[in-house]
C-alpha cells in the first residue's frame, strides 16, 4: 500500500454513485465530437459543458438537435453510457472537463482510449470499462427504461443495475485511493520533490 | 536478459513504482504549445509552487496560429489571448518560446525534431496526442492531458502505468508511388483505430530502416490514431546524421558519450512483445480514407468496404458513410472534391513538399479546387524557397502559407465549409476535424498533389513517372 502523507483534496470524492444514464451507443466516439477543436480557446476551465458534444447536440444556428440524447427531456443523470473506444483521438484534456462541467461523474463503456480515461481519472470522472455483454445490458435496460438508476460502487468496484446484475471493474490500487479521497498525482509527486532532484541529477540529457 | 527497446528507454526513466499503482516517470524534454498549457500554469498558481526544471521545457505557439499575415496582430480575441498567455507564462517562468513571428516558430512536433531536442533514449510528453513522432528518433513519446502538463511542469514526473508492447514488422521493398503515410494508414487499416489501445509500438523490418527520419516522423506520427500511445524506431545512422550538428544536440565529448549510448537502444534478440504483426511491402499501395476515423482507409484501387464484411457496429459504420455522403461499394478512385491541404505534424516536412512538388511540376492546379499548402515550421518554409519549390508550386498556381497547424484542427481561420471534401495529408478525418461539417479523406502528399491538379481522387501513380 502506497503512503500518502499531508495530501489534499483536489477534487469531489467519489465513492458510489446511483443515478439515471443517457445513453449513448456509438462506437469510436472521438474527443473532436466531445469537445470540438473550435472551443478550445479559453485560459480557464470553465463553462466546456456548454460545448460538450456541440456538433451533434445544436444545429449550426444554435437550436438543439431534438433527436440527439442530451437534448432529449426522457433522460438524465451523472452517468455516460458510451459505445466501444470511446474517449479516442486528441489528448485534450478539454474532453474530460466537458464531460465533468456538464454534471457527469462516471463514464461507462466497454472500451477505452487510453489518454481519455487517464484525463479523466485525472480530473474526477470515474471511467467504468465493463465487458461488451454488460454494456449491452446497460444499453437494453436503459432503453426499457429511462429512469434506470445504475449504480457505481468504487470501494467494492462493482457496476449493478436494478434487477440485480451486476459485474466487477478494474481499477488500480492508487488511483482508487486518489478517487476515494479527492488526491491528486501533482499532490503526490510534490511529497517527492527530493527523490525525483536526485533522479534528475543522474540524467544524461 | 532480453529486452526490448521500448523497455530499456522506460526503465531507465522509472524514479519510483507504485505497487498496484503507475510508475513515477521522469521526463528529459516537455514541450508545451497554447491550446493545453495555460489552465496548467493556473494550476501551478493556485497550488503556490512553481516551474521545476524550466530549461527542460520548449514552447511554440502552433495550434491557434494564422497562416497568412502572421505580421499582423491576430484578429480572434480567444486566440490572441491565448498565443498572449503562452509568452506570458514562458517568461514567468524562464521557459524557451518560439511564439508567432520567431524564426524558430512552428508545428511542435517539427521544430523539435530540428532543433535536436528530440533525442534517442529520451522521454518526451506534450499536451498533443501527436508527441508520438518523436519515437521516430527511439524516443519514448506520447501525448499527455492538461493535469499532466501541470505534473511535469511542477515536478519534471508524470505517473504512467507501463503500457503494454507491440512490435509491427514489415520487410520487403515498398512499391513505386508507396510513401510512408501510405504505410501508417495500411497499418491502422489492419489494426483498426482501437487495435493498439494499451500498447506501446516498436516499427521494425526493412520499410522502416530504409525510411528517411522525415518518414520515420509520419509513421510514428499516425501510431496514436490505432490507439497506441506512442511508437518508436530503433536509431542508427540515418538518425545519428540527422541530429548531429542540431542547435541542442549533444557536442564534442558529449556527442561521442551519447553516440555510445544510443547505439545500446535497440531491441535485443529474444526479447518478447505481447503482441506482434508482420506485413510484407509489396501488400501496401497508395491508400487514401473513406470515413470518419483513420482506420476506415483503402487501398486507391479497391472500393468502400460493404457493412456485411465489417467488424463491430453497423449502425456506426452506417453513420460514418452518411456523414461522407458515400455508398458502401462506392471507388474513391475519381471522387470529385473541393480543397487539398498539405500541412500538419504528420506531412508539413520538407520531403512532403518535395513530393508534392514532383507531381504538380508542370501541371496547373484544378479550377475547382483550394489548396492551402502550409509548411511545418520557418525552417521548412526556407528550405522550400531555396531548393526552388516554391518556383514550382507559384507555376502551377499554388500559393504558400506560413506555418501553423491550420486546416489539420482549423482551429484558426483554415476552415474547409460544411459538405466539402478535402483530400487531406493530416492525420484524423473525424466528424468536423477540419470545419464543422467538412469531410476529410486522409492521403499521402502524393496522393494530395494528384487531387489538387486532377480536382478529383486521383491515383499518383497515374501521373509521375516510374523512373523518378
Amino acid at each position: 500500500m502506497t503512503t500518502i502523507t499531508k495530501r489534499k483534496m483536489a477534487y469531489d470524492k467519489f465513492t458510489v454513485l446511483k443515478s439515471s444514464a443517457y445513453p449513448l451507443p456509438i462506437e469510436n466516439v472521438d474527443t473532436d465530437q466531445i469537445i470540438p477543436a473550435r472551443f478550445l480557446k479559453a485560459t480557464e476551465r470553465k463553462g466546456f459543458g456548454d460545448n460538450l458534444f456541440r456538433d451533434w447536440r445544436y444545429n449550426s444556428d444554435g437550436s438543439p438537435k431534438k433527436d440527439f440524447v442530451l437534448n432529449d427531456s426522457k433522460y438524465g443523470g451523472r452517468i455516460l453510457v458510451g459505445g466501444k473506444n470511446f474517449g479516442s483521438g486528441s489528448s485534450r484534456e478539454h474532453a474530460a472537463w466537458s464531460v465533468y462541467d456538464f454534471g457527469f461523474r462516471c463514464v461507462i463503456s466497454s472500451f477505452f482510449a487510453d489518454i481519455f480515461k487517464n484525463n479523466c481519472l485525472n480530473v474526477g470522472v470515474l471511467p467504468v470499462q465493463v465487458s461488451e455483454e454488460f454494456s449491452d445490458k446497460i444499453f437494453a435496460a436503459i432503453e426499457a427504461d429511462p429512469n434506470t438508476e445504475i449504480a457505481v460502487d468504487l470501494p467494492s468496484q462493482k457496476v449493478s443495475l436494478p434487477n440485480g446484475e451486476s459485474e466487477l471493474f478494474q481499477i488500480n490500487t492508487y488511483k482508487k485511493e486518489n478517487m476515494l479521497n479527492g488526491f491528486d498525482d501533482i499532490d503526490y509527486l510534490q511529497n517527492m520533490i527530493p527523490e525525483i532532484d536526485s533522479f534528475a541529477a543522474k540524467r544524461p540529457f | 536478459m532480453s529486452n526490448t527497446l521500448f523497455d530499456k528507454v522506460w526503465d531507465s526513466h522509472v524514479v519510483r513504482q507504485i505497487e498496484d499503482g503507475p510508475d513515477v516517470f521522469f521526463i528529459d524534454r516537455h514541450f508545451i504549445h497554447e491550446v493545453t498549457s495555460p489552465v496548467a500554469f493556473l494550476g501551478l498558481e493556485s497550488r503556490g509552487v512553481g516551474v521545476k526544471y524550466p530549461e527542460r521545457t520548449f514552447a511554440t505557439a502552433d495550434h491557434n496560429t494564422p497562416t497568412i499575415n502572421q505580421h499582423l496582430p491576430v484578429k480572434d480575441p480567444l486566440s490572441a489571448n491565448q498565443l498572449e498567455t503562452l509568452e506570458r507564462n514562458a517568461a514567468k517562468y524562464g521557459i524557451r518560446h518560439w511564439g508567432l513571428g520567431d524564426e524558430n516558430n512552428g508545428i511542435v512536433h517539427v521544430v523539435g525534431p530540428e532543433h535536436g531536442i528530440t533525442l534517442p533514449g529520451a522521454t518526451i510528453v506534450c499536451g498533443d496526442s501527436h508527441t508520438s513522432t518523436h519515437g521516430a528518433f527511439g524516443a519514448i513519446a506520447f501525448g499527455i492531458g492538461t493535469s499532466e502538463v501541470e505534473m511535469v511542469l511542477s515536478s519534471q514526473c508524470i505517473m504512467q502505468p507501463k503500457p503494454k508492447k507491440m512490435r509491427i514488422n514489415i520487410n520487403g521493398e515498398l512499391s513505386f508511388g508507396v510513401t510512408p503515410k501510405d504505410v501508417a494508414l495500411f497499418i491502422i487499416a489492419k489494426l483498426s483505430t482501437s487495435g493498439a489501445t494499451g500498447y506501446f509500438v516498436e516499427y521494425a523490418g526493412d520499410v522502416f530502416e530504409n525510411m528517411s527520419m522525415e518518414g520515420r516522423m509520419t509513421v510514428c506520427n499516425l501510431s496514436i490514431e490505432m490507439g497506441a500511445r506512442g511508437g518508436m524506431i530503433a536509431p542508427d545512422e540515418t538518425t545519428y546524421s540527422y541530429i548531429k550538428g542540431r542547435t541542442f544536440a549533444p557536442k564534442g565529448d558529449d556527442w561521442d558519450i551519447a553516440l555510445a549510448y544510443w547505439k545500446t537502444l535497440k531491441t535485443d534478440e529474444g526479447a518478447v512483445f505481447d503482441k506482434e504483426f508482420n506485413f510484407d511491402a509489396s501488400e501496401i499501395e497508395p491508400m487514401i480514407t473513406y470515413g470518419t476515423n483513420p482506420g476506415m482507409g483503402i487501398g486507391i484501387s479497391n472500393n468502400i468496404p460493404e457493412s456485411k464484411n465489417i467488424e463491430g457496429g453497423k449502425a456506426t459504420y452506417e453513420k460514418s458513410l452518411n456523414y461522407m455522403g458515400f455508398s458502401e461499394g462506392d471507388a474513391m478512385k475519381d471522387k470529385q472534391i473541393d480543397y487539398v491541404f498539405l500541412g500538419s505534424c504528420t506531412n508539413g516536412r520538407i520531403e512532403d513538399f518535395r513530393a508534392f512538388a514532383s507531381v504538380i511540376k508542370g501541371r496547373k492546379k484544378a479550377e475547382n479546387v483550394t489548396a492551402w499548402l502550409v509548411p511545418g515550421s520557418h525552417i521548412v518554409e526556407k528550405q522550400i524557397r531555396e531548393e526552388g519549390i516554391l518556383n514550382i508550386l507559384e507555376e502551377a498556381g499554388f500559393e504558400l502559407r506560413q506555418p501553423g497547424c491550420s486546416a489539420c484542427l482549423a482551429m484558426n481561420d483554415d476552415k474547409v465549409p460544411a459538405g466539402k471534401y478535402a483530400v487531406s495529408t493530416s492525420n484524423r478525418n473525424f466528424e468536423g476535424r477540419q470545419g464543422p461539417g467538412s469531410r476529410t479523406l486522409l492521403a499521402s502528399p502524393l496522393m494530395a498533389a494528384a487531387a489538387a491538379v486532377t480536382g478529383k481522387v486521383t491515383d499518383p501513380r497515374d501521373l509521375i513517372d516510374n523512373n523518378n
